[in-house]
């Protein structure tokens, strides 16, 4: 069998059905095998919406997320993607096509060291050197995407390789990789200290990130949160991990975190990390961060533990196998819930005194947060949301209660801007069934709008619903809070006329300016066939808060 | 059940250890011999950060596996962060923080030395002393194989060098673990 065509079976072994992609050069034979190959391609428009498709698949269906690019500056247009993915731990196998063998190293037509450039952000990759190793490596490949702690692999195929004739034998079972162990099982010693622990804490806090949802473990999340009267948090990527709104809900953590969230942390006496790892936008300054508290730290990457935040019980594990065991001991212990009163008295009154909330209009201009409650209310809180980075982001974060994992679908780690298009065209191809919006920001669409074609040509019909404020917000509001108000470049003009955009790429184009229709124009939207693109013009100069100031200590958040 | 009661763990009793051990470590690496490994690690030390100390690769009685000894500094590097860090390596297989005791450690270095007249015989004490080999020689140098601890080298630079130090090549230590009395 052509060595191609290997590869594609052995995708198909592996269960794919969707490969976003482009086709060039090198990686020809591969388009090749699959114009016979019973696989769907969706031909994005740009390497980078490729990439980001696969991870917005990847996140809304908890399955491995597949993209193809060619040599040279297909390969090296996925980077952004490759990067983002190794930063959210999104499971996903990317396949470049390379020049042929003897090209290699002489500065070739299309020759990018594609390994060698994506080393530092990739969980794996693999330069093919021999044709037979084609089908082992993709299946190696998904394996190692697929398990532990997620993340990006990259399988690097020489053209001529991919030409040759090699036999395929499916593969049976997992691939043995002697130096790829990953853990599973939390050690019961260390599950049984941190339920001694929690059942003597005083103020505990249960801070969770999107490790939770990448082990599909938000059931057990809340039932652990649930088996007492314990505070959660969630970070920017663990929303939905546990049902909001609820009354042990504190809202989002970190940067634009809600206040009492950020002062639970910094009062708790334990801090029961779950899938999250103390990221800056968490922590704000390190040295001043939950200073009373000591840390319980679950993960299955043990590089994370102690890694910013020194834990004193770490618990190496998979969140679905350890919170089960871990709700287990502390039940047996049977700890008195009235010890917790004064905790949740305290937190009442932060909550009383430092609700989430905004100044309306009082004409009908639209405040951006206005249009999340909006989208909120329109969608009945259950659509899938991706979004770009931003304002929009956080504010979609902090006001749309995320009930459910893999609804909330955005760049955490890396920030990268222009995601949200490309990652709701995947998750729409992975979930067809349900409504899926992006809600974007101005600065950020028009990084990606060429993803306006891969969406109106495959006829994937998901909704923009695009924050548009001019600016880019975020950059403008520290412009303005840190820079003294210096703006330099975060002014977006007049251009594009979004309407015009959307329409030219065959999408419906439609615009609100009136805070009265905004509903409306969202239901009007949804209920459209094909792809829609609202263009809604908010306040241009609303600032994001509450906000910790980069560096400083939560205690210290403004606005 | 009481909170508080002595079957509970108290919180003010939990203690983390210091991540910095203050002393130098030997990095015992089994990896993959495959191509690009080196790059990799290399490549995590340099964006984590770390600085190696010295780094030493070759084979093994294993043609698949190669070994790559590495020296760190435990008063600047956590040295758990970066053993965490070398596993997440899919081609690194094991890794040993070698206890210094438990372990038998050799580095060979090249010296090459100017040698006058004069200096000539002291320098030929010290290799004596040191039980080097002088490997090479000309009129004017002497070039001297030295194999010992890392320590027992830099002292040995430390004496020939008054006489002119004119090139010196490093291995980089390589260790082993120690067998134990039945084995």
């Amino acid at each position: 069998m052509r060595a191609a065509d290997a590869l594609c079976e052995a995708l198909k072994a592996e269960g794919v059905e969707h490969v976003f992609g482009i086709p060039g050069g090198a990686n020809l034979p591969t388009y090749d095998a699959l114009y016979d190959a019973d696989l769907i391609h969706i031909q994005s428009r740009h390497e980078q919406g490729a990439g980001h498709a696969a991870e917005g698949y990847a996140k809304a269906s908890g399955r491995v997320g597949v993209a193809f690019a060619t040599s040279g500056p297909g390969a090296t247009n996925l980077v952004t993607a490759i990067a983002d993915a190794m930063m959210d731990s999104v499971p996903t196998v990317f396949i470049t096509g390379q020049v042929r063998t003897e090209l290699i190293g002489t500065d070739g037509f299309q020759e990018a060291d594609v390994t060698g450039i994506t080393m530092p952000v990739v969980k794996h990759s693999f330069l093919v050197t021999d044709p037979r190793q084609i089908p082992a490596y993709i299946h190696q490949a998904f394996h190692i995407a697929s398990t532990g702690r997620p993340g990006p692999v990259l399988v690097d195929v020489p053209q001529d390789l991919s030409r040759a004739d090699i036999e395929y034998e499916p593969a049976q079972g997992a691939p043995n990789l002697p130096g790829y162990k990953p853990p599973t099982e939390g050690n019961i010693k260390q599950i049984r200290l941190a339920a001694k622990a929690l059942a003597n804490a005083r103020r505990p806090v249960i801070y969770g990130g999107g490790g939770i949802i990448n082990a599909n473990a938000s059931e057990e999340f809340r039932r652990f949160c649930l088996s007492d009267r314990l505070p959660v948090t969630l970070t920017v990527m663990g929303l939905g991990a546990f049902p909001a709104p609820h009354e042990q809900w504190l809202g989002m953590l970190g940067m634009h975190g809600t206040r009492t969230a950020n002062y639970a942390m910094d009062n708790a006496d334990l801090i029961v990390a779950v899938g999250a790892r103390f990221d800056d936008r968490i922590t704000g300054k390190l040295a001043e961060f939950a200073p009373r508290a000591k840390f319980v730290h679950i993960d299955i990457d043990p590089a994370e533990i102690s890694k910013n935040v020194p834990a004193h019980i770490p618990i190496v594990g998979d969140a679905a196998d350890v919170l089960p065991k871990l709700i287990g001991e502390y039940e047996r212990l049977g700890p008195d819930p009235e010890r917790l009163d004064a905790w949740w008295k305290q937190i009442d009154a932060w909550r009383e005194e430092y609700p989430l909330g905004y100044e309306d209009s009082e004409d009908a201009e639209i405040k951006p947060q206005r249009m999340i409650e909006a989208l909120y209310k329109v969608t009945e809180g259950d659509a899938i949301i991706t979004s770009d980075v931003g304002q929009h982001q956080m504010w979609c974060a902090q006001y749309y209660n995320f009930s459910r994992p893999r609804r909330w679908i955005n760049s955490g780690g890396l920030g990268t801007m222009g995601f949200g298009l490309p990652a709701a065209i995947g998750a729409k191809v992975a979930k067809p069934d349900d409504t899926v919006v992006c809600l974007a920001g101005d600065g950020s669409l028009v990084m990606v709008c060429q993803e306006f074609a891969t969406a109106a040509v495959h006829d994937i019909p998901v909704k923009v619903f695009l924050m548009n404020n001019g600016y880019m917000g975020m950059v403008r509001q520290w412009q303005e809070l840190f820079w003294d108000g210096r703006y330099k470049s975060v002014e977006m003009g007049d251009s594009p006329d979004w309407v015009k955009l959307a329409e030219a790429f065959g999408w419906t184009g439609m615009r609100c300016t009136d805070k009265n229709e905004v509903e409306d124009a969202m239901q009007a939207a949804l209920d459209a066939e094909g792809p829609v693109l609202l263009d809604v013009q908010v306040t241009k100069t609303e600032n994001c808060f509450p906000m910790i100031p980069a560096g400083a200590a939560a205690r210290d958040m403004v606005g | 059940m009481e909170a508080g009661t002595p079957e509970l763990v108290k919180l003010e009793d939990l203690q983390v250890g210091s991540a910095l051990t203050g002393r130098k470590h030997v990095l015992s690496l089994m990896v993959e011999n495959k191509p690009g490994v080196l790059a990799r690690i290399a490549g995590l030390f340099a964006r984590r950060g770390f600085n190696i100390d010295s780094l030493a690769v070759g084979p093994t009685e294993d043609p698949e596996v190669s070994r790559i000894t590495l020296t760190l500094d435990g008063a600047v590097h956590p040295i758990d962060q970066v053993t965490k860090q070398l596993h997440k390596l899919v081609n690194v297989i094991k890794i040993r923080d070698m206890e210094p005791d438990q372990t038998i450690s050799r580095e060979m270095a090249l010296f090459r030395v100017q040698a006058t007249v004069e200096g000539r015989a002291e320098i030929m004490q010290f290799a004596d002393i040191f039980r080097a080999k002088i490997v090479d020689v000309s009129r004017r140098a002497l070039t001297i194989e030295v194999t010992g601890s890392s320590e027992k080298i830099d002292s040995f630079e430390r004496m020939v060098r008054p006489h002119g130090l004119i090139e010196m090549a490093r291995t980089g230590e390589v260790a082993i673990g120690r067998s134990r009395p039945d084995q």
